[in-house]
C-alpha cells in the first residue's frame, strides 16, 4: 500500500505550524490548501502578490483580478494583504516565508532540487521556483517517488538542471516521509504497508532506516 | 492644471518605435492593459524586446504580438504552454532570456531606483547563472544581476488621478509598479480617472512621479485562465 495524492498531501500537514507564512508550489503541494481548516493559523502566500489566501470563490463570484500563481481564481481571508511582485519576492528572498512546499523532478541526497527544466525538453520557464528554493526558511518537497516511466526521483546526484543546491530538508512521497541527511535519505515514517526494501529499491540513493 | 490623461491610444503610444524595449504588466491574462497591448499592433512597430512575466496565453493578449512577429526578444520568467511563444522560439524568430521571477522584478525595480546591478543567491549554480559574475557574500554564493531599464511600460490600474497616482486591484499590481519605475515612458491603462484629491494619499499604491501617461479604459474583457470555484450549497 502507498498513499494516494490526498493522503500524501495530508502527510505534509504536520509541516505547517501555527503562525507560519507558507508558499505552496503548483501541483501536488496545492492540495494541502484544500485540507487546511478554514480558521487554520497558517498564512498562505502566493508569489503574484497575496498573503492570506482563502478558499476558492463561490460560483459566480470570481474576480478575474484575484488569482494565485497557478492563475486560478481565489479569495482572500480576513487579515490578508495584497502587494506588488517586488514586495512579494522580498518576502520570499529575504527569508520571510517560513516554509515552501514545492514539487520536484528530482531531489538529491544532498538536498539539491531540480524542478524547472527537463534535459533536452522544451523550456517551460522558471517562474518563482529558484527564488522560493533559495529564499524560503525551510524547503519541503512533495512528489511522487518515481517518474511515470519508473525512474527514481530521489537520487544521489541530479542529472536534471539545478533549481537550487542543498536546500531541501524533507521529502514526502506516496511511500513515506524522508529527511535529507547530506549523503542519504533517512526514513521519518513510511506509508502503511510500505517496507524499507520497497523504498530502497525505488530510490536512487542510500535510504537509512528510521 | 496640466494633466497626464491622454485622449487616445495614439497619444498614449506616441514615440514608440522599432527596436524598443517594452515592459508589459499582468500575470498571464490577469490584469492586462488590454487596449494598449492591442494598440501596439496597430502602430506597425517591430523588432521589439518584450519584457513580461508571460507572453500572453491562449492566443490572446501578448500572444498576438508573437503571432504578428513583432517581438525579436522575450525577457520573462515563464513560457508554459503558450503555443504562439513556443512556435516563435522553435522557428528562431524570438530569442528568450529566462530569469527567475524575483530577479526579474528586482532588475526592473533596480532600474527605476538608480541601482546598476545587485547580487542575489537566487539562481546560483544553475543554468540561468551561466556567464554571470559571482561572489561569496555572507557565506553564500551570489550572482550579479543587472538592472533592466525599458523604453515603455504598459500597465493596468484600477484608478488613477491626473497626476498619475495609482491604485491597483487584487493581485493585478504584480509587476506594474516596478515596470513603471523602470520605464522612460510609463503608460497606464486605468479603469477610472478621479480628480486630483480624489485618491486618499494614504491609499496610493504608486506615486504619479513614476507615470507619464494615463489612458482611461472603463471596460475590459478580463478573461479567466483557470476558473476554480466552490459550488453553492443548495438551500
Amino acid at each position: 500500500m502507498s498513499w494516494t495524492d490526498d493522503e500524501l498531501a495530508r502527510a505534509a500537514l504536520g509541516e505547517l505550524e501555527p503562525g507560519m507564512v507558507v508558499n505552496l508550489g503548483i501541483g501536488l503541494p496545492t492540495r494541502i490548501a484544500g485540507l487546511l481548516p478554514p480558521d487554520a493559523d497558517v498564512w498562505l502566500q502566493s508569489e503574484n502578490g497575496l498573503l492570506g489566501l482563502g478558499p476558492p470563490p463561490l460560483d459566480g463570484e470570481e474576480d478575474p483580478q484575484l488569482i494565485n500563481a497557478g492563475k486560478e481564481t481565489v479569495t482572500v481571508r480576513p487579515g490578508s494583504s495584497l502587494f506588488d511582485s517586488a514586495v512579494s519576492f522580498a518576502m520570499i528572498r529575504g527569508g520571510h516565508v517560513d516554509l515552501a512546499v514545492l514539487g520536484a523532478l528530482q531531489v538529491s541526497a544532498s538536498g539539491d532540487l531540480a524542478n524547472w527544466a527537463v534535459p533536452g525538453g522544451r523550456t517551460l520557464g522558471v517562474g518563482g521556483a529558484m527564488d522560493l528554493a533559495a529564499g524560503a526558511g525551510r524547503v519541503v518537497v512533495l512528489t511522487r517517488h518515481r517518474t511515470r516511466s519508473g525512474a527514481p526521483k530521489l537520487v544521489q546526484r541530479l542529472d536534471y538542471p539545478l533549481t537550487a543546491a542543498g536546500v531541501v530538508s524533507r521529502v514526502i512521497t506516496e511511500l513515506g516521509v524522508f529527511d535529507v541527511t547530506g549523503g542519504a535519505f533517512r526514513v521519518v515514517r513510511l506509508a502503511p504497508g510500505v517496507s524499507w526494501q520497497t523504498v530502497s529499491s525505488a530510490t536512487g540513493a542510500a535510504v537509512l532506516p528510521a | 492644471m496640466p494633466s497626464k490623461v491622454v485622449e487616445s491610444v495614439v497619444d498614449a503610444l506616441a514615440g514608440l518605435g522599432d527596436g524598443m524595449t517594452v515592459a508589459v504588466g499582468g500575470f498571464g491574462l490577469s490584469g492586462n492593459a488590454e487596449v494598449l497591448i492591442d494598440a501596439v499592433l496597430e502602430t506597425g512597430v517591430r523588432d521589439l524586446t518584450l519584457v513580461s512575466n508571460n507572453a500572453g496565453a491562449m492566443g490572446v493578449g501578448l500572444a498576438r504580438w508573437l503571432q504578428a512577429g513583432i517581438v525579436r526578444r522575450f525577457i520573462g520568467t515563464y513560457v508554459g504552454r503558450n503555443e504562439d511563444l513556443q512556435r516563435a522560439i522553435d522557428e528562431g524568430i524570438v530569442e528568450v532570456e529566462l530569469t527567475p521571477q524575483g530577479t526579474f522584478v528586482e532588475r526592473l525595480r533596480a532600474a527605476g531606483a538608480g541601482i546598476g546591478a545587485f547580487f542575489t543567491p537566487t539562481g546560483a549554480g544553475t543554468l540561468l547563472a551561466e556567464g554571470k559574475e559571482t561572489r561569496r557574500l555572507g557565506g553564500r554564493e551570489m550572482v550579479l544581476e543587472h538592472a533592466l531599464p525599458v523604453d515603455f511600460a504598459l500597465v493596468r490600474a484600477r484608478t488613477a488621478d491626473p497626476f498619475g497616482n495609482l491604485c491597483f486591484h487584487g493581485t493585478s499590481r504584480n509587476f506594474g509598479p516596478a515596470m513603471l519605475m523602470a520605464a522612460r515612458v510609463g503608460v497606464v491603462e486605468t479603469e477610472s480617472v478621479v480628480p486630483l484629491g480624489g485618491l486618499d494619499p494614504n491609499r496610493v499604491h504608486l506615486p504619479g512621479a513614476f507615470v507619464q501617461r494615463v489612458l482611461c479604459v472603463p471596460v475590459h474583457k478580463d478573461p479567466i485562465q483557470h476558473r476554480v470555484v466552490r459550488a453553492r450549497e443548495s438551500a
